[in-house]
């Protein structure tokens, strides 16, 4: 009988059923590759977002602010400080750990961050760990006696330099 | 016999056969036809796992009463919220027990665990369900964290703020994942219709599917975990119904009672309506993240964000692979010395938590250290390995003491879950404002 030795020779090879059934799961893994690929640009955030581009806050004039003092902007997220030496620097009000609202102590002079403990100085330099780095910047622009800061984006650094102040 | 006592037939010793409804049919299916009837003692269980499924149950009941008003935007959610609790009728039950029963089923779920770790259940041949329980617990978690911030209120603004800003420390990928868990660069709109979708449709089926084959697998492998010592412990079948369904249906009955009296007399929370230009503080996880939250203050967060929690969760999903190929001694603790073992890596992993914890304090608070890598490698690395290398310590030290591979690997996980478990504690009561160390 033909079916005899079918069955106990060596292994016939893949037959046209295994093949279609290969193909049929290629085939299957590659749609399903395709859904997740779909939902994923579907689910993936717009590249602007609600738009803060280029956009200019006026903190006001030179003389509103004192040496050595803070004044919060809310709105636009961020602490416009004035250093003893009469110099303007504008720090996120982001903490640079996680992203909490750091609250300005007028008492200890220092931002203590509510989330994690972190705490930083009127220049934005980490006093205590977690945050890994000082509060990011917005560039500051002094036009005829006017303060104002561009939030667009926050610049980030690795340490206080006295390059990063501007001054009248 | 206990047969009539227990369907509550009272003096007839015969009770005849009732029609059976649908409904109580398909739930005798996940049960085998009978049961040894050792299996039934309570220890053996304490019924946590079939608690944490009528809890789940009841969450998508109150969850559906609830969908009914809620509305997920972000200028009328906490509004919605607000209606429920004060002028729905029974719209604060409703909540409290959504509330309540969302969190016991964290607790319940986590002392399930705790049970099958300390009962070999995860062993050969139950491997496979372990991981569909780990991932079962995921999705539970992921449930809670999810439905926090649906309310739109300080407490969730800031605590979701805070947990998917975590994902801005995955290396290379990191701001990416961030905009991806938010749909944009700050939590908002975006966020909130992920998270409710999320919490409404795809975690709850994911649980579904995965709780059915869970159930089904304990199934298959002959039932719970029981002494391998032969017929005296197992003791001689009996049929699952009643039996088993009497017991099953009060640890339901208890479970339900509980949440809905807790509900009764104790209001979830509900604070202010979110506002992204103020952290309140100190700013709070959910109490089952504040271990995770406590990890955070004392290591950079790429380790204590990203890579000891994943650490943490392979080691945990890899638990019964690390433990050999041995079945389960079916004993509490595997042996007297397993328990031995284990009591003593719990005492070293309270004490090594506790020091750790008040040394970094100190740390944290002198001058700064330089920026950049010299922190990564001092407050991340440094420490985290730290922590595993005392991990691994545990079990290795375990080993030597003459524990077998399946104790060592149990003192291990000890140390791991009573250090995780010590941070929580650290988070939840000894925080005050300015997250500085109080006492409670």
């Amino acid at each position: 009988m033909a079916v005899t030795p079918d069955r106990t020779g060596p292994d016939p090879g893949p037959s046209r059923r295994d093949a279609l059934g290969r193909v049929l799961r290629i085939l299957g893994l590659l749609a399903a590759a395709e859904m997740i690929a779909v939902a994923a640009a579907y689910l993936w955030p717009g590249r602007g977002g609600p738009a803060r581009g280029g956009r200019l806050v006026v903190a006001g004039p030179v003389a509103d602010f004192t040496p050595s003092s803070v004044r919060a902007f809310p709105a636009g997220r961020f602490y416009l400080v004035r250093l003893a030496d009469g110099g303007f620097l504008a720090l996120s009000s982001r903490c640079t750990h996680l992203g909490c609202v750091v609250p300005w102590n007028e008492k200890a002079g220092t931002f203590p961050c509510p989330c994690h403990a972190s705490s930083f100085d009127l220049r934005g330099e980490v006093l205590s760990a977690p945050a890994p780095r000082p509060l990011d910047l917005f560039p500051v622009v002094i036009e005829g006696g006017i303060v104002k800061v561009d939030v667009s984006r926050a610049v980030e650094r690795s340490r206080f330099e006295p390059g990063q102040v501007t001054y009248l | 016999m206990g047969n009539a006592t227990a369907t509550g037939t009272g003096t007839n010793p015969s009770p005849p056969p009732r029609p059976r409804s649908g409904l109580a049919h398909l739930l005798l299916h996940l049960h085998p036809r009978t049961v040894p009837a050792g299996a039934l003692a309570l220890p053996h269980t304490f019924g946590l796992g079939g608690a944490a499924a009528v809890l789940l149950l009841l969450l998508a009941v109150t969850g559906a009463l609830l969908l009914a008003v809620y509305e997920p935007s972000p200028e009328r959610a906490h509004g919605a919220v607000s209606r429920i609790v004060d002028d729905v009728p029974f719209g604060a039950f409703v909540r409290n027990a959504h509330h309540w029963a969302a969190n016991a089923v964290v607790i319940v779920s986590a002392l399930h665990l705790l049970r099958v770790v300390y009962r070999g259940g995860h062993l050969p041949p139950r491997r496979g369900n372990w991981l569909i329980g780990v991932a079962l617990l995921l999705l539970v978690v992921g449930s809670a964290f999810t439905g926090y911030l649906l309310p739109w209120d300080q407490l969730a603004y800031w605590a979701v703020t805070i947990a998917t800003g975590m994902l801005a420390w995955v290396p290379a990928a990191g701001t990416a994942l961030l905009r991806a868990a938010r749909g944009g660069a700050d939590v908002g709109a975006p966020t909130l219709a992920r998270f409710f979708v999320l919490h409404v449709a795809v975690l709850p089926a994911a649980l579904l599917v995965l709780l059915a084959l869970h159930f089904w697998r304990v199934r298959k492998a002959g039932g719970v975990v029981l002494p391998a010592d032969g017929g005296a412990a197992r003791g001689p079948p009996v049929p699952t119904s009643p039996h088993l369904t009497v017991r099953e249906g009060a640890a339901a009955r208890v479970a339900v009672a509980a949440i809905l009296l807790l509900a009764a007399v104790l209001d979830a929370p509900l604070s202010a309506p979110a506002n992204p230009g103020l952290s309140p503080d100190p700013a709070r996880a959910p109490w089952y993240f504040q271990g995770l939250q406590e990890l955070l203050v004392h290591l950079h967060p790429s380790f204590g964000a990203v890579a000891l929690p994943l650490a943490g969760l392979a080691g945990l999903a890899a638990l019964p692979y690390l433990a050999g190929a041995e079945p389960s001694t079916g004993r509490w603790f595997a042996s007297p010395r397993g328990a031995l073992h284990a009591a003593v890596a719990a005492a070293a992993a309270l004490l090594c938590t506790v020091v750790s914890v008040l040394a970094s304090e100190r740390l944290r608070r002198g001058p700064a250290s330089g920026p950049g890598l010299q922190t990564v490698l001092g407050t991340g690395l440094l420490p985290a390995s730290c922590t595993v290398a005392a991990v691994l310590l545990v079990g290795l030290v375990s080993r030597r003491r003459g524990a077998t591979r399946a104790e060592a690997v149990q003192s291990a996980f000890t140390f791991g879950i009573v250090a995780f478990a010590v941070l929580t504690v650290v988070g939840n009561l000894f925080r005050g404002p300015g997250m500085v160390l109080a006492w409670p």
